[in-house]
């Protein structure tokens, strides 16, 4: 069982291999490849969720100081809605794909025929150590595949958890739960897996794309980046306001990878967006925001000591028009908001994840979208506006994973919506069917009969092969008639 | 020859023209597609007498394995051209009121294509296409290996296509082992999974998507045919692509047979004659078989035959010609399996048949090996065919014929494992090289007053209903009617 693991023994590369071994025996015996076995599993972290809520709400809490209402909407529910998505369409999804043939491998049939890669590894991030650990296993096992989960050591309580409830609830044959931090990690990157998919930054993203490269394991890599807000003026301002502060500190205080990172608006508009975000602010989370209940602490000292730094930047320190209290005995940053930072300022140069909105003004919003481009490619990037040219050229023109109109981050919630980067935020994407997908092999299948073989193809060559050929592989049922008849 | 200075500013060129919007338009990528169709069409004499140089191919041959191949994908890919730039609607649940959820595919950029040396034009052009339909600028390294066709395409590519969005980088390791050090936006590569490696962890260094196209032992199981018809089309088929294909010379080559022991000695007779009839007295003479790349490969070719076992094993051909680089079709009978022959992807005219008890063992010997780019099958056998596609890995399976499946506009074309990973080819090639983006539209108008903080039980209950599409629920929960789960 995945929790007995945890003796003196360190998990080192020797551990990694057997364990692996033993995972690639399980998958060889065929066990997860039926949709009994699928179906099961995933009953089965429907189960756990539903039983185990409260667990997962005190752990979270632990791990995150995260409010309840957040643990139960944007952890445990989200899963419970991938797991009965899966389980819905499961049967659908493992069925092949008919494909239409065309004249040039007349006569034939062919398919699409999805099958599971093997072992795979998974390796979530801690700012929602419940989701981002279990979401990737729901489509690892309804493709069929044995799991490696690795849950991030930084949420310690919630780690512990998945591997007390997943060696429960799960088939420990296939499934299992490796605890630990860098060497741990380091030995299961070392091991040949299947596939990789990896959540959290792009420094280690890089770390686990070479790692993969050795054994030309194929990677999922859900990174962030820095997802801009552009505010435009004559729109419901309240409405936007709302929806960006329950999308940045109504998100684990900031420290989600899709939360709004900064604001692009007009010169013009910019008090009055101040303003409005205050009251907002201040309706949310009362006048003493530190003490709020509904608002999830600063994850460690580490990052505490990171966001306290780009806030006193020289540059930057006297921008501060709203919050920037601080608790270090709590861990915890007031949201605060910035107004016209410098552009090579700290702040505007890493992925704030945290509790810190930036505020940066242009005379016409049009120069927004260059300064977004000027960038690397975020994961995420929001438009506020009435304006259906300006809508349309941030749809046509912004590069990012994925865009939202008049709201930032529920795109999240939406399964027939790929969720993934592009460029430094990230490459390949899941949720729902793409979950599926990413942990599938897409094996063509052509079926041909006997009859109707062109000696065409070979030699001996002549001329009137080649005509007919040309006329094959053009699909011209003349052509054909004509090379067929004509002279040679 | 270059400077890394001068390919930075290339680079950085390109670059600016993709921003500039330049290749997005559909007029823009489809003027690119019918100026290669055009290019096909006017310069296949050259294209066939550079083949001829580098590789001795037949015209007729080019044409089947390229040249035909290229006019049928980028018509293909025109025709489709519309529908693959269009954005999907996706469906999105009635608890999302006034929203829309779309994907639109969009260019990734700057894009790097690697090809090689046995379809020199082929494994340029057919990722070429998809890069170009999908609106990303090019920048194309064909292999010095094949020297003619290379220089023939940096000489003809920029007088039919744009050459601010597409250019040729010609050279040997250390060029390529330059450019996968600059950032691209993706990379295909073509070769071997030993490049493949390097390639890749270039790649990680930028966050480089990659597609990796490599080959292995691709096997051809034949099993017991009742009709002499079906076993003269197999051995047909079998024979024909294995060497009238460069010679053997393809990822997706027949690398070597499997069949039941007690037919042995038929296939071999039927492969004798068929051999014959197809390739002649002379086949260097007639070119119905192209000749080996290179000595480098032709003397791999000859140690692998010095194998005193191996070499024991030859029971057809074995004659080699250093001068003309030419190596006469060869069929070897259980050669042994621990030899380099059999370890390694052979990449040539040699074939080996191996016996087995029953041809059901097949798919355990085919299993204890890495996964192959393509699994051939020539059986009429329901449950054979059954269990063959669920059990064994390959990127592909072709059942009674062999690498007809690479001109399949609808299949995926890619490996797994060994043989590589991602896949292109029709509408595979544009998503490829493109980047789907979610984009959902929402209205000022609906929104649920109990999205906001401050948070309480009430708002909790709300939610669990929204989240469980329960309408019901939520109703009776605003009316009051339904009590919160928690106490």
């Amino acid at each position: 069982m995945a929790g007995e693991d945890k003796k003196q023994q360190p998990f080192d590369s020797k551990a990694a291999s057997s364990l692996v071994a033993e995972l690639r025996g399980a998958f060889a015996s065929g066990t997860t490849r039926s949709y009994q076995w699928r179906e099961s599993q995933l009953r089965g972290l429907l189960r756990m969720t539903d039983e185990h809520e409260q667990d997962i709400v005190a752990a979270l809490r632990s791990d995150l100081g995260k409010p309840e209402l957040e643990s139960v909407l944007y952890e445990a529910a989200m899963l419970r809605n991938s797991c009965k998505f899966a389980l819905k369409e499961l049967q659908r999804w493992m069925m092949p794909e008919k494909v239409k043939t065309s004249l040039t491998t007349f006569p034939s049939s062919a398919e699409i025929v999805s099958e599971p890669l093997g072992v795979v590894l998974i390796i979530s991030a801690w700012n929602y150590p419940y989701l981002l650990s279990l979401d990737p296993v729901v489509g690892a096992i309804a493709a069929g595949n044995a799991v490696v989960l690795k849950p991030s050591e930084i949420a310690p309580a919630t780690s512990a958890l998945l591997a007390k409830l997943l060696g429960e609830y799960m088939d420990s044959s296939s499934i299992r739960v490796v605890e630990g931090a860098v060497p741990e990690t380091t030995a299961l990157l070392e091991q040949k897996w299947d596939k990789i998919f990896y959540t959290g930054n792009g420094r280690v993203g890089r770390i686990v794309m070479a790692a993969a490269a050795k054994h030309l394991t194929p990677v999922v890599l859900e990174l962030g980046g820095k997802s801009p807000v552009v505010v435009d003026s004559g729109i419901n301002l309240q409405i936007a306001c709302r929806r960006i502060i329950v999308g940045k500190w109504g998100n684990n205080n900031g420290q989600a990878c899709i939360a709004s990172d900064y604001i692009i608006t007009t010169k013009d508009l910019a008090p009055k967006l101040v303003d409005v975000l205050k009251n907002e602010l201040e309706t949310f989370y009362g006048k003493n925001p530190l003490e709020s209940k509904d608002l999830s602490r600063i994850v460690n000292s580490d990052h505490f000591t990171r966001l306290t730094k780009l806030l006193d930047e020289d540059k930057v320190s006297k921008k501060v028009v709203y919050g920037g209290e601080r608790d270090p005995t709590k861990l915890q940053i007031a949201p605060t908001i910035l107004l016209d930072v410098p552009r090579d300022s700290l702040i505007m140069n890493e992925e704030i994840f945290g509790p810190l909105l930036p505020i940066l003004t242009v005379d016409k919003l049009e120069e927004s979208f260059d300064i977004i481009n000027s960038g690397a490619k975020p994961l995420a990037a929001y438009i506020f506006t009435n304006d259906k040219k300006l809508k349309e050229h941030f749809v046509n023109n912004v590069s990012a994973g994925g865009l939202v109109v008049n709201d930032t981050t529920v795109h999240l919630a939406v399964h027939a919506l790929p969720f993934g980067g592009v460029g430094e935020s990230g490459i390949g994407a899941y949720h729902g069917k793409f979950s599926f997908d990413a942990f599938s092999h897409k094996k063509a299948v052509v079926y041909r009969s006997f009859m109707g073989d062109a000696a065409i193809r070979y030699p001996p060559y002549t001329n009137g092969k080649l005509r007919l050929m040309k006329a094959l592989l053009g699909g011209s049922i003349l052509g054909i008639l004509r090379a067929l008849f004509g002279r040679s | 020859m270059e400077t890394r200075g001068d390919l930075e500013v290339q680079l950085k060129g390109m670059r600016e023209y993709y921003r500039g919007g330049n290749t997005r338009g559909a007029s823009w990528r489809k003027s690119q597609l019918r100026g290669l169709c055009r290019l096909l069409e006017e310069r296949e004499a050259e294209m066939n007498a550079a083949l001829e140089f580098d590789l001795g191919k037949h015209p007729v041959e080019a044409y089947r394995d390229e040249i035909g191949g290229l006019i049928k994908s980028a018509n293909y890919a025109l025709g489709c051209l519309k529908g693959w730039m269009s954005a999907k609607k996706a469906k999105l649940p009635l608890a999302a009121a006034l929203t829309t959820a779309e994907i639109i595919p969009e260019p990734l950029g700057l894009v790097l294509i690697i090809s090689s040396w046995n379809f020199p034009f082929g494994l340029s052009l057919e990722p070429l296409i998809g890069a170009l339909a999908a609106g990303n600028v090019v920048v194309l390294k064909p292999s010095e290996v094949a020297p003619r066709c290379s220089s023939l395409l940096a000489n003809v590519l920029p007088a039919y296509l744009d050459p601010k969005a597409i250019k040729v980088v010609e050279g040997g390791p250390a060029v390529s082992e330059q450019l996968v050090k600059q950032k691209w936006d993706k990379i295909l590569f073509t070769g071997s999974a030993r490049v493949g490696r390097i390639v890749m962890a270039a790649a990680a260094n930028h966050l480089t998507p990659v597609t990796l196209e490599f080959g292995g032992k691709c096997p051809a199981v034949l099993d017991s045919l009742s009709s002499s018809w079906d076993r003269e089309v197999a051995v047909q088929r079998i024979v024909g692509s294995k060497f009238s294909a460069c010679a053997g010379q393809a990822c997706i080559a027949i690398d070597y047979v499997i069949v039941e022991k007690k037919f042995s000695s038929t296939l071999l007779e039927l492969m004798k004659v068929r051999i014959g009839k197809m390739l002649g007295e002379n086949p260097r003479e007639s070119r119905s078989m192209a000749r080996i790349v290179n000595k480098h490969h032709f003397l791999r070719l000859k140690t692998l035959l010095e194998d005193p076992n191996v070499k024991a094993s030859i029971v057809y051909g074995g004659s080699m010609d250093e001068k003309s680089l030419f190596i006469e079709p060869t069929i070897l009978l259980d050669p042994p399996l621990e030899s380099d022959l059999m370890q390694d992807e052979i990449f040539g005219p040699l074939l080996p048949i191996i016996t087995l008890k029953k041809i059901e063992d097949s798919i355990n010997f085919i299993n204890s090996r890495p996964k192959p780019l393509a699994l051939y099958v020539f059986t009429h056998n329901d449950s054979l065919r059954k269990r063959m596609v669920a059990e064994t890995s390959s990127g592909s399976v072709t059942f009674n014929d062999a690498m007809i499946q690479y001109m399949a506009d609808t299949l995926p074309f890619g490996g797994i494992g060994e043989s590589g990973m991602g896949n292109y080819h029709g509408k595979f090639s544009f998503d490829t090289f493109s980047h789907h983006k979610a984009v959902l539209r929402r209205s000022f108008l609906v929104d649920f007053w109990f999205r906001f903080p401050p948070w309480n039980d009430h708002k909790l209950q709300l939610f669990r209903s929204v989240y469980l599409f329960d309408y019901l629920g939520m109703l009776l929960t605003v009316l009051g009617l339904k009590k919160s789960k928690q106490g």
